[in-house]
């Protein structure tokens, strides 16, 4: 499989606070990568670095085999897509919020696009619907719709099932893994919840205080003891 | 009545602010036995306000018998102050005052320049320093209020302008909206104070200019001359100002800089 990411000491310090410490991992094309740990471990400072919100302090990231910094900003986020924890809508409709990343370069979309992506994230009939009066599992699926518009190699997705129930997680779960499978997708995906990456994942990536704690198949993630993650 | 007591001008001043002071203090007393807690901070204030007049009086005094220079040093001054209160506004953001004295230098220095190039204000510093001074005090109002506004906007609707560069939008169109909403609301007052002139308000330079003996029409119409000035100036101080705010809050990687509150760039 060809590496899509390439990670070397990754660190990212603020205000001398360490967030990351020395990362080095490399992510293969169509894989799921979890990434667990406790709060304030660094997951979404990982997701963040990788999307480029945020500038590493020290290491590398190779992306395709280019340096990321080499790549014009807005190019790789394209490719690289993150939908965030708490999903930030756009005022307006749910059209409008997927159809606003690629309006933005000029490409308009079609009604038959916004359905069918609607239709990947079990949101059909919802393209005129206020976005005041979504659920917080139905915003999330928005957010989802919205990133994939723009047609990402990679999905960042930070926490997406933290504020649901247990059978709206299930739910997104299928949903997700028919996607990346459809799309041929590589995921990152950050969890507090390790049942969940091992559901989901092919590895898995402990993380604490900022530092990798454990990488390894999905499989050797048994044996990390769940108070850990606490 | 005073003005038949007193030959000289400088004397029957010295009195009327004497009893004004004195006027004013009665009443501070007043309000202190009304249990209205001023008196002490008012007085400070009064006082304060009778030595910096004075003050500015006797600098005016010196660059009105000065050259054209002298008017010019001083609008300077003003600038750098004004740039300085404007650019507490922002303190969070580094470089804030090359970002008020750049949009209220290049606003107010490039109308002040062309009107007196232009012969709409009189180039003689009886002329050139009061104008001058209400151009850059306005500038420095509206930079303030746009400023403020555009820094609260990006503080306020941080996680959907992140949603935004995320999605790969570059930072200048994420942020486009929100420097229209700061650059609208920050000439709200301006816009009002063209729509009320004359109805409401008969502005400090046109009462000036009547009771020193100038025609009620020929003062209006300088009073229009100096607010549409004082209008464009606003326009061009805060679009400079907030333009330059808005390429200072991102990286040239389109990152957001200004951390949240707390110091911490993200909660997990």
């Amino acid at each position: 499989m060809q590496t899509v990411f390439d990670i070397r000491n990754l660190t990212r310090v603020v205000d001398g606070e360490v967030l990351l410490d020395g990362i080095s991992v490399s992510i293969k094309s169509g894989e799921i990568l979890a990434v667990v740990g406790p709060s304030g471990s660094g997951k979404t400072s990982f997701l963040r670095l990788l999307n480029r919100l945020d500038e590493p302090t020290g290491g590398e990231v190779f992306f395709q085999g280019k340096d990321y910094r080499t790549i014009p900003t807005p190019f790789l986020r394209q490719k690289v897509g993150l939908v965030f924890q708490k999903p930030a809508l756009f005022p307006g409709t749910v059209a409008d919020n997927i159809r606003w990343g690629p309006s933005q370069r000029g490409e308009e979309m079609t009604n038959s696009q916004v359905e069918s992506l609607l239709t990947q994230v079990g949101l059909v009939g919802f393209a005129e619907r206020k976005i005041d009066n979504l659920s917080g599992g139905e915003a999330q699926r928005v957010a989802l719709a919205r990133t994939l518009a723009n047609s990402p190699e990679i999905l960042l997705l930070d926490e997406p099932t933290s504020a649901l129930d247990e059978e709206k997680e299930r739910e997104i779960e299928r949903l997700l893994l028919t996607t990346i499978d459809q799309r041929r997708l590589t995921l990152v995906l950050v969890t507090h919840n390790l049942a969940q990456a091992r559901r989901l994942a092919t590895r898995v990536m402990v993380l604490n205080h900022g530092k990798i704690t454990f990488l390894g198949p999905k499989e050797e993630a048994l044996h990390v003891k769940p108070s850990f993650l606490q | 009545m005073l003005s038949h007591l007193f030959s000289s001008e400088l004397s029957l001043r010295l009195v009327q602010a004497l009893l004004t002071l004195t006027f004013t203090l009665v009443v501070l007393f007043w309000a202190q036995k009304k249990r209205i807690n001023l008196f002490q901070e008012g007085l400070q204030a009064l006082l304060r306000g009778l030595a910096q007049v004075v003050a500015i009086g006797s600098v005016l005094l010196l660059v009105f018998r000065g050259s054209i220079w002298g008017s010019i040093l001083l609008l300077f001054f003003m600038i750098l102050v004004a740039s300085r209160v404007t650019a507490r506004r922002i303190r969070r953001v580094e470089g804030s005052f090359a970002i008020a004295f750049l949009g209220i230098a290049l606003g107010g220095g490039l109308v002040t320049f062309l009107m007196t190039w232009m012969g709409v204000i009189d180039s003689h510093p009886t002329s050139l320093v009061p104008v001058g001074s209400m151009i850059i005090a306005n500038a420095m109002n509206t930079c303030s209020l746009a400023l403020e506004r555009l820094l609260s906007e990006v503080e306020t609707q941080r996680s959907l302008i992140e949603a935004g560069l995320s999605l790969g939008v570059p930072a200048p169109k994420v942020i486009a909206p929100y420097l229209e909403r700061a650059l609208t609301a920050s000439l709200i007052p301006r816009i009002d104070s063209l729509r009320s002139l004359g109805i409401v308000w008969i502005p400090g330079l046109m009462a000036g200019m009547i009771l020193a003996g100038t025609s009620p029409v020929s003062s209006a119409l300088y009073q229009f001359v100096v607010i549409a000035m004082i209008f464009s100036v606003s326009i061009l101080s805060a679009f400079i100002s907030a333009r330059f705010l808005s390429v200072r809050l991102f990286s040239p990687a389109h990152q957001l800089l200004l951390l949240p509150p707390e110091k911490k760039p993200f909660s997990e």
